[in-house]
């Protein structure tokens, strides 16, 4: 029930290659198929202990005391782990990318901000015995309002969810407490508009639900180092965050993975290597930290919920004049992702469509639930939700076809994007020109006769005359870092990348192998381009006590680099 | 009373690669010196097929077969730097890197097989089966493994070869939104078949019809499986999953899979998929990732569907028979629309 | 706490080791023997990534007290080949991609072999039904399905 529709696009392809395109057997399916394949569980340690945590009731209190002594003295137990045992208590995941200030403990100690926030940890011999344990920790809870609805956290007054964040929304570009996007002026679009067709969109948190579930095991190493078998999506961002938050350089922790039961995006946050590490750290003995299913569906950090409204202007020939969003991200207790996922959302708006207005305000909310992470589609997944639910009801308004609608909207090549790029290598119309004909549903000449590589640029590939812009949402005093920072006075699109030995094939060429013959040995330089002498130079934004330090960092920044 | 059949649609695009860029992912290629290769990696293989697409690509680039490639991943100390497996960058990031590497690695082969053959390395090719010969006079050849195990004993050159593939961090512009998303897209239009049984608010998916655009198909295989699990998944956001059924109330949210919903192997529907490729300019052999795409447009066709089957738009997922029966019993009934039947206009 | 001695056979051949008390197959198959291949999913009895064949029929070893094993035949997917030669299930789930992350899978095999042990010709129903209890949330089910009917039409014409 596949086909592959090799006529459309064949000119830029070259098609005869000698593995590409092969329907070759996976690497690793006979491990999976003879039960061999090595996940981070299948790995036997004599000695090995068992971490189970011990996790807040409520949704939003402070901690006055935990007393662990009487779990301490329970059968089997090694070690307790208290906030006081990590030497870093304080993250943000994306502070790898100077992106963020951090808020989150890895076990919390002053106060708990979602049901099932890990306030202390117990090492045991035995899982069973480390579960009676954790009955017997003590906790002396002052239980706080809370609240869960993302449109009631922003309201003034609302309980404090995130200490970081004092008015329970995240902080872009040290200025606005959303993303903005501001593209032509929707207001005046909406006065000529003969349509006006509103919505709301609203999409609850999932699970990830891998069938194996976060966990790690780590032990001490022959040469003073820690090895850390992990189920990780992201080897390096797991051991980065791991070296942080335990103040040990990175080059003492050997990171294995690479074979996953299943991620889905949510296998990033990095919690179970640096528990798992700093038990075995403390013990000296190999230690496992996974997490059972009750924890991984509802202490996992979901997808997280979506809130969107969206409101469009139409022309009587179905047009979308101008669109206009606004969009609630819940986040939960605490930053991890979400801030990154915003920006995502907002670089993908209107849609695969050329809307010439189009207005946006994206927040990321702080709740008092679990918090939020990857999932398949992050930060895109629920605004197309939404986009497309809408698209029908634009199509019912005007009385059109939705997929002739679809394909009268389509970007095509040259057009203009709302986040100020040329639209490339578009397929959107052809897509649904398939999927219309396989249905057997009938389309007007014009959605039949259109193609992404036709009819797009000149006027459509011109940025707006003007584009109404505000200062709504201002927020000064916090500085949540260098990603994604505007610091020239423009933003410049990226650049090609050349990379030595690969000439960048043009459109023509595209997805042709590289000749069978020989390249020049190449220099192994990075594949991103040197910027030239006529660029300034940037400068290293202020640090401002949260910046990543140290040497384990992804970001770019920090003046270290030139552009 | 009774079941309705309907159809909705969705049509999407999908962002390749990490947002904004600034997203590494390194690679090693080097040979023992039989001629058989090892691509070095951090990358990990979740299920989407990692450890094999990047083997088609070193093959590929190597000018050799698969079986001459296996690729080792995901270890601190031998691996190279990666930025990790999300964003649908794994066949554009790591797959670019690879060929960086493989090239590399390729060129000093190269090297040694001219001077084994006394040729000039530029009029040497391989023929993707374990020769290089001199183009056009393929008895003018050594094998792979002779030309690895001439550079490792006699020559003293080192068959390998790095490579690393990044896409500069692009900035925002905090009063429009300005930025540079990603480098490229892929693309999907689906069509959804639902019944909708009026008196029990149950949804089944009856059929799924689509076209999904993704660069080039490196393995069609690979490719199946990605776009039939996660319309799979789709298809589950949209009717069943969530772990506050309630939300905002976080009132019993499900702690297994008796009350996490997925729908089983009985509840699946057949699914009709048409593969497009519109090469990126810059991904692998113009590879897109379609690990996440698959999955979005369900979710919209799906509640579209509903609406056509029996007239109730519900705008919250995931779509439950409750909001369906509620739905249906405000309008005063089911009302099936059909705008969506084959052959209709 | 004593630990009981528990004596079984495991994939053909005779095993031991001691449970402790209250502990469940799982754990003596992965921890005690050091087979891997059954998988921990849910420990609820409710993904099958920890199915296993006790004396030919299908368990949930999480489920499962370990003790009770003592004196039976256990059969787990790194049993499923034989001399060397992969079952026809494990060829066929390669030849249909059956398998992504491959954590569903030792579970699977063995209610597919289960499935064809007790019926050689079974229909796509049959198939949904024998798959039932095992989660997968890769695949989508579809090429799992065709790998047992394949497997069986193989086996049908040899």
């Amino acid at each position: 029930m596949i086909e592959f529709r090799k006529e459309f696009f064949a000119d830029e392809r070259d098609d005869n290659l000698n593995e590409i395109g092969k329907p070759t057997r996976r690497q690793d399916i006979l491990g999976h198929v003879t039960g061999r394949s090595p996940f981070f569980d299948d790995h036997l340690f004599d000695g090995l202990l068992h971490i189970r945590c011990v996790r807040s009731p409520h949704h939003h209190a402070r901690i006055r005391r935990i007393d662990t002594a009487e779990a301490q003295a329970m059968p089997g137990v090694v070690r307790v782990l208290t906030g006081r045992d990590v030497p870093r208590n304080l993250n943000t995941l994306l502070s790898l990318l100077d992106f963020g200030i951090d808020d989150e403990p890895l076990l919390a100690d002053s106060k708990v901000a979602y049901k099932g926030e890990p306030v202390a940890a117990i090492i045991a011999e035995t899982e069973a015995q480390a579960r009676a344990a954790v009955t017997k920790v003590r906790v002396d809870w002052e239980v706080r309002p809370h609240v869960l609805d993302v449109e009631e956290a922003i309201r003034p007054g609302a309980p404090v969810v995130c200490e970081v964040y004092k008015t329970n929304k995240f902080i872009y570009h040290g200025k606005y407490d959303h993303q903005k996007m501001r593209y032509g002026d929707v207001e005046a679009a909406f006065a000529r508009a003969d349509h006006i067709v509103e919505g709301r969109y609203q999409m609850s948190p999932i699970e990830q639900a891998p069938i194996e579930t976060c966990g790690a095991i780590a032990a001490p190493e022959t040469n003073d180092r820690y090895v850390c078998y992990t189920s990780t999506q992201a080897l390096f961002f797991s051991l980065g965050t791991a070296a942080k938050v335990l103040t040990t350089p990175s080059n003492r922790f050997h990171f294995i993975g690479g074979t996953v039961g299943g991620g889905f995006g949510g296998k990033v946050d990095s919690v179970h290597e640096p528990i798992a590490i700093l038990g075995a750290m403390l013990t000296g003995r190999p230690c496992k930290f996974a997490w059972d299913r009750e924890e991984e569906m509802q202490v996992g950090a979901p997808r997280g919920a979506e809130r969107w409204y969206i409101k469009d202007g139409v022309a009587r020939d179905g047009r979308i004049l101008a669109r206009k969003f606004t969009g609630y991200f819940d986040s939960g207790a605490y930053t991890r992702l979400s801030s990154y996922a915003i920006i995502k959302s907002v670089g993908h708006l209107p849609g695969p469509y050329t809307i010439p207005n189009v207005h946006a305000d994206v927040y990321c909310v702080y709740t008092n639930r679990t918090p939020a992470t990857a999932m398949r589609g992050f930060g895109i997944t629920g605004v197309d939700f939404a986009i497309e639910a809408h698209m029908d009801k634009v199509a019912e308004a005007v009385a059109m076809n939705p997929i002739d609608l679809r394909i009268l909207n389509a970007y095509r090549d040259g057009d203009m994007k709302a986040h100020r790029r040329e639209a490339k290598n578009c397929a959107l119309i052809e897509c649904c020109q398939v999927v219309a004909d396989k249905a057997g549903i009938a389309l007007q000449a014009a959605s039949r006769a259109a193609s992404s590589l036709r009819d797009g640029g000149g006027e459509r590939g011109r940025l707006p005359a003007h584009t109404a812009l505000d200062q709504h949402g201002v927020v000064t005093g916090i500085d949540t870092g260098g990603y994604a920072r505007k610091t020239g006075a423009q933003g410049r699109p990226a650049r090609h990348i050349e990379m030595p030995g690969y000439t960048m094939p043009t459109a023509a060429s595209a997805g042709r192998a590289p000749a069978q013959s020989p390249a020049r040995p190449g220099a192994a330089s990075t594949a991103a381009s040197p910027s030239t002498a006529t660029e300034p130079p940037r400068p290293a934004p202020a640090d401002g006590g949260n910046r990543r330090q140290g040497a384990m960092r992804f970001s770019a920044i920090s003046g270290l680099r030139r552009r | 009373m009774g079941l309705h059949r309907g159809r909705g649609f969705a049509a999407i695009n999908y962002p390749i690669g990490m947002n904004l860029g600034g997203d590494p992912s390194q690679a090693l290629v080097h040979s023992n010196p039989d001629g058989k290769f090892t691509v070095a990696l951090s990358s990990i293989d979740l299920g989407q097929g990692m450890k094999s697409v990047t083997r088609q690509i070193a093959a590929e680039t190597l000018g050799v077969p698969v079986a001459d490639v296996y690729v080792d991943t995901a270890d601190s100390d031998t691996g190279p730097h990666c930025m990790g497996s999300f964003a649908s960058r794994g066949t554009h990031r790591v797959g670019n890197a690879v060929i960086q590497a493989a090239q590399e690695a390729r060129a000093v082969m190269l090297e040694a097989a001219a001077e084994e053959l006394e040729v000039d390395a530029a009029d040497l090719v391989t023929d993707g089966r374990g020769n290089i010969h001199v183009n056009g006079a393929p008895s003018r050849s050594i094998t792979t493994m002779a030309a690895c195990q001439a550079a490792q004993f006699k020559q003293g050159r080192t068959v390998s070869g790095r490579g690393i593939f990044l896409i500069p961090l692009s900035e925002v512009d905090p009063e429009t939104g300005e930025m540079t998303p990603v480098s490229c897209f892929a693309h999907a239009a689906l069509l959804v078949e639902v019944e909708v049984d009026d008196e029990t608010g149950e949804v089944a998916v009856r059929d799924m019809q689509s076209a999904y655009e993704l660069g080039r198909a490196l393995n069609p295989k690979l490719v199946e499986q990605q776009l039939v699990g996660g319309a799979w998944m789709g298809m589950s956001h949209a009717l069943w999953e969530t772990t506050e059924p309630y939300y905002p109330d976080r009132s019993h949210g499900p702690v297994d899979f008796n009350h996490y919903l997925m729908p089983g192997p009985g509840d699946v529907a057949p699914h009709h998929i048409s593969v497009l490729e519109r090469p990126a300019p810059d991904g692998p052999f113009g590879g897109k990732g379609p690990g996440e795409m698959c999955a979005n447009p369900v979710l919209p066709a799906v509640a579209n569907a509903v609406y056509d089957a029996v007239g109730v738009r519900i705008d919250e997922l995931p779509i439950t028979p409750e909001k369906i029966l509620r739905g249906i019993r405000a309008n005063g009934g089911a009302k099936p629309r059909r705008r969506l039947a084959a052959g209709a206009a | 706490m004593a630990k009981t001695p528990v004596v079984f056979v495991l994939n053909g051949s005779e095993r031991a080791a001691f449970a402790a008390p209250g502990q469940n197959l799982l754990e003596l198959l992965r921890r005690g023997v050091g087979d891997l291949s059954p998988k921990y999913g849910c420990g609820q009895g409710t993904c099958g990534a920890c199915t296993v064949a006790i004396d030919g029929e299908t368990h949930l070893a999480c489920l499962t007290l370990a003790e009770s094993v003592a004196g039976r035949r256990v059969d787990t997917a790194a049993g499923l080949a034989s001399g060397g030669q992969l079952h026809p299930l494990q060829d066929a789930f390669m030849q249909t991609f059956a398998a992504q992350c491959g954590y569903c899978t030792p579970g699977m095999l063995i209610s597919a072999k289960a499935l064809l042990d007790r019926n050689p010709t079974p229909t796509r129903e049959d198939v949904v039904e024998a798959i039932s209890g095992n989660i997968c949330r890769c695949t989508g089910y579809e090429p799992i399905i065709e790998a047992i009917l394949v497997a069986a039409r193989g086996r049908e014409r040899a």
